[in-house]
């Protein structure tokens, strides 16, 4: 079977891909980029586990076809980290504040943190609520992660 | 310095003859002035019964020739962070730097069997069996040093993987000491330890260095397990528990879904392989649609639940019973109460995932099982296979709270491997089928009735606790494991679990002079096993709100009411604690704070709780606002560790309390995804609040579980202060409570 070509721009070089059109991009990023910072966590745009940034904006991926996706800059964790290594302050900030148990989640909490912070530097607690309320913890790390949602305001 | 790639203990022994000794090691001490060696103390107390299992040094301790420590631990690590707590005891012993520390997690004829990773365990075996095989370690290593340098052992210095003597001009590295061996010899009693007013790490918040890896998406999650050549696999379940595979027509599916490279049917286990994990899902789907099942027995009626499960419950079973509690209640007057709780899930956030691989001869078995062992032998039974033939690695996984379906994935994996040979294949399950399957907490009934004397102390205690098992985990039983149901030879679980978790903590740890305790055991129309703290959730929602009930009755404040009946001195202290923790709180009208106290297993860590809630009577709606806890779980071995577990543990037990059952009708389990089965989102957190009384020189317990139980109280507890209804059936949703 004969699938089609996409060329995405991925955490900055261009990836080229074939697979079926209605393949979510969450499959494409793990599956043929071997990606890991997203996460499947429902298949169904309910826990917020698969966010990646498009164009600066927290997304999940779990239900986005490869065919829609087109030029948009698509960003994971493992784009944040700069060449030379240095983490970007939102990931020093769960880090600092050992926001996480498991960590399935943090993917999610860190990309909507970044989405939010790109929209309101200096969001106060029930603006970072809202903002994360599409993201499902199990474990219950929300409250260190309100507060390196905080931390990393500051430092921004 | 020689990095050694992982390689297995049995070829680390044969190839270490040929490995050089790094010396950038000693080149770094070069200069650098000795540190001061922390005095020891004699421990001749008890061992950890893991010990039992794996009694010599190298069982939990290896010395590599580069200098680091490699700690082999049974347990499984699942965000609970037990490999840095691991971490800390070793290099605190031997004293080491804590990167020099590396810890294996479980893997089969590598590790020890430490059975299951649960029941709050891990700390008081695991990582108590790596202290004492560490300074067993170091008390050897010493020993041969001495030797070998012809230096009494007073003068010798031992730090950071190496031994010198203090005046500085001889020394060895752990390695050399050992010259390609390791120390075999039984972890026994006496053994000298670090004196714990001395410790580095140990009570120390040690930041976990897996949540660095985390937020680069390095983090080792089995889901991001991939091998060269692996394919991707998903299983189609039946609809219903019951159901048999009755036709399966497969023909269109190679033209509908692109990769398909087998279909696997074996009785009603129906598996599909395909080349990319998205084709695999469409397979799924497309062979769900194409088969027919026959239907499955009915669930009873959800509004009959309760009701039904005093039907089919067993006689019961008296399992405590102390003073005469007939004789106690006979003619006074009595508080009688009957508090339920629905079915609940664990509703991991990562669904489950297992990898296998047949090579023709061993089956290896990639699983974030919280026991591979167990696991192991339930695969060997199903299989008719030698149990050394399966060979399995654990891997982390998303937090899983108990026994749920990983287990289930890896037997996937396997069945499926073994019909696609030399090929690595990945089951990753779906947010339905994780739902859906799930071994559920098991629904509960507990019935209570006190009596307060003529002092206004409770006289007469008697529970009834009609409980199904909560731990159903793999053993060589079969049945254990999902797939095994459906096969052309099905195996039926014979067993029917771990039954006495369902009464743990419905007899107070309080001082009543007559008290009884029941327990009925049913059977239940659903799938259960082991949930986070099993049945002291319930029992202690039962317990604790009974408590409030009867200071209420005898006129007193609840946290006085409960010191009445405590006489020792660490449960005083929680409960102090939590009041001096909530003292300076301004409660409007429509607030309430409440408490709640337990020591889990009433032979463990000790809790006390509070939470501040805000109840519209009108509509219902209850703000959770806030909730502390004053916890005493014995040694400290990590702070952080520790208030991390309790704060996410209240979090999740407040999703419990207010939110959370498994719904379903006649036919099928309707609360298939997160929206059917919703969980605490962000703007109902509370805040939270933890205060750990660290006792250095008392036992370290576990403290996964100790936060669950008394939140369901204590937010109960609170809303009766608000407003006046006290609620008696989880979860808490607001038409409970609504005046309308």
């Amino acid at each position: 079977m004969i699938m089609p070509t996409y060329h995405l721009n991925i955490n900055g070089s261009q990836k080229r891909v074939e697979t079926e059109a209605d393949t979510p991009l969450l499959y494409v990023l793990r599956d043929y980029l071997e990606l890991n910072g997203p996460t499947y966590g429902c298949g169904l745009s309910q826990c917020g586990s698969c966010m990646v940034l498009v164009n600066g904006s927290a997304t999940t991926s779990c239900m986005l076809p490869v065919s829609s996706v087109d030029e948009s800059e698509i960003t994971t964790l493992e784009g944040l980290v700069s060449d030379n290594g240095k983490l970007h302050a939102v990931q020093q900030a769960f880090v600092k504040e050992q926001a996480a148990q498991c960590g399935y989640c943090l993917n999610g909490m860190v990309m909507t943190t970044i989405s939010l912070l790109n929209k309101n530097p200096s969001p106060d607690d029930l603006e970072i609520r809202n903002a994360l309320e599409g993201n499902l913890c199990r474990c219950g790390s929300h409250t260190r992660i309100i507060k390196a949602v905080k931390i990393a305001a500051k430092s921004l | 310095m020689i990095a050694i790639p992982f390689q297995s203990r049995r070829k680390f022994l044969k190839n270490i003859g040929y490995i050089s000794v790094g010396f950038s090691l000693l080149g770094a001490c070069i200069g650098a002035e000795d540190p001061t060696i922390a005095s020891r103390i004699t421990y001749d107390g008890k061992l950890p019964g893991s010990i039992g299992r794996a009694k010599t040094v190298n069982a939990w301790i290896e010395i590599l020739e580069d200098g680091n420590i490699r700690v082999l631990s049974g347990k499984v690590e699942l965000g609970q962070g037990i490999r840095t707590a691991i971490q800390q005891v070793a290099a605190e012993e031997l004293d080491m730097d804590l990167d020099k520390i590396q810890v294996h997690l479980a893997e089969t004829g590598l590790t020890p069997n430490e059975g299951y990773t649960g029941a709050s365990a891990s700390i008081q075996n695991s990582a108590m069996s790596v202290r004492y095989a560490a300074a067993k370690a170091r008390q050897e290593l010493l020993l041969l040093a001495s030797k070998k340098l012809n230096t009494p052992i007073n003068d010798l210095l031992l730090f950071n993987g190496i031994v010198k003597s203090k005046l500085g001009n001889k020394s060895l590295t752990f390695a050399e000491i050992l010259e390609g061996e390791q120390i075999d010899r039984e972890v026994s009693i006496p053994v000298p330890i670090k004196n714990k007013a001395e410790h580095r790490y140990v009570g120390k918040s040690v930041p976990r260095t897996d949540i660095g890896e985390m937020v680069r998406g390095q983090a080792g999650y089995i889901q991001n397990l991939r091998f060269p050549g692996m394919v991707h696999a998903r299983v189609v379940r039946p609809p219903g528990y019951e159901s048999k595979l009755l036709t399966l027509d497969e023909n269109g599916l190679m033209a509908e879904v692109p990769g398909v490279i087998k279909t696997v049917v074996k009785g009603s286990f129906v598996g599909v392989i395909t080349e990319r994990e998205h084709q695999a899902i469409k397979a799924e789907q497309y062979l769900k649609n194409h088969s027919e099942w026959t239907t499955s027995v009915p669930f009873p009626e959800k509004e009959n639940l309760f009701t039904h499960i005093k039907e089919i419950a067993n006689n019961p079973e008296t399992v405590r019973n102390e003073g005469n509690v007939e004789a106690a209640i006979k003619g006074v007057e009595t508080i009688k109460a009957k508090y339920t709780k629905p079915y609940i899930k664990h509703a991991s956030l990562g669904p489950a995932c297992g990898l296998a691989m047949f090579d023709g001869e061993v089956l290896h078995i990639w699983s974030h099982s919280q026991g591979i062992y167990p696991l192991r032998e339930a695969l060997a039974t199903m299989l008719y296979m030698e149990a050394e033939k399966i060979h399995i690695t654990a891997v982390p996984g998303a937090g899983c709270f108990g026994h749920s379906t990983a287990d289930d994935a890896a037997t996937d994996a396997a069945l499926l491997a073994l019909e696609y040979p030399n090929t690595h294949i990945r089951v990753q399950w779906s947010r339905h089928d994780e739902h859906s399957w799930d071994p559920y907490g098991p629904a509960m009934i507990v019935e209570l009735e006190a009596s307060l004397d003529e002092n206004n102390k409770i006289n007469s205690w008697k529970a009834e606790v009609w409980t199904d098992s909560h731990s159903t985990r793999p053993n060589k039983d079969a049945g254990t494991v999902l797939a095994a149901r459906y096969l052309e030879t099905p195996f039926t679980m014979k067993s029917r679990g771990y039954l006495g978790g369902g009464h743990r903590n419905a007899d107070p740890y309080y001082k009543i002079p007559n008290m009884k305790l029941n327990a009925h055991y049913y059977e239940g129309p659903f799938r259960v096993s082991s949930l986070r703290s099993l049945g002291s959730f319930t029992n202690i929602f039962a317990v604790e709100s009974l408590m409030d009930s009867l200071a209420e009755k005898a006129g007193q404040n609840p946290l006085d009411f409960r010191l009445r009946h405590l006489e020792d001195g660490r449960a005083i202290a929680v409960i102090h604690k939590v009041k001096e923790l909530t003292a300076s709180q301004n409660i409007a009208v429509d607030q309430g704070v409440g408490y709640a106290f337990m020591r889990y297993k009433n032979t463990d860590a000790y809790i006390a709780m509070a939470a501040k809630v805000a109840v519209d009577k009108v509509t219902g709606n209850i703000e959770l606002i806030k909730m502390w806890a004053a916890v005493d779980v014995g040694e400290v071995i990590n702070m952080d560790g520790i208030t991390n577990q309790i704060e996410g543990g209240m979090i999740q037990a407040a999703s419990w309390t207010l939110k959370e059952q498994v719904t379903f009708n006649t036919n099928e389990i309707t609360g298939t995804d997160y929206l059917k089965y919703p969980i605490l989102r962000f703007s109902e957190i509370p805040l939270v609040e933890v205060a750990i009384i660290n006792r250095p020189n008392e036992a370290a317990y576990g403290v996964g579980e100790v936060s669950m139980p008394p939140t369901a109280a204590a937010i109960a507890n609170a809303i009766y202060k608000a407003c006046g209804k006290r609620v008696f059936d989880l979860p808490i949703t607001p038409e409970k409570i609504s005046d309308s």
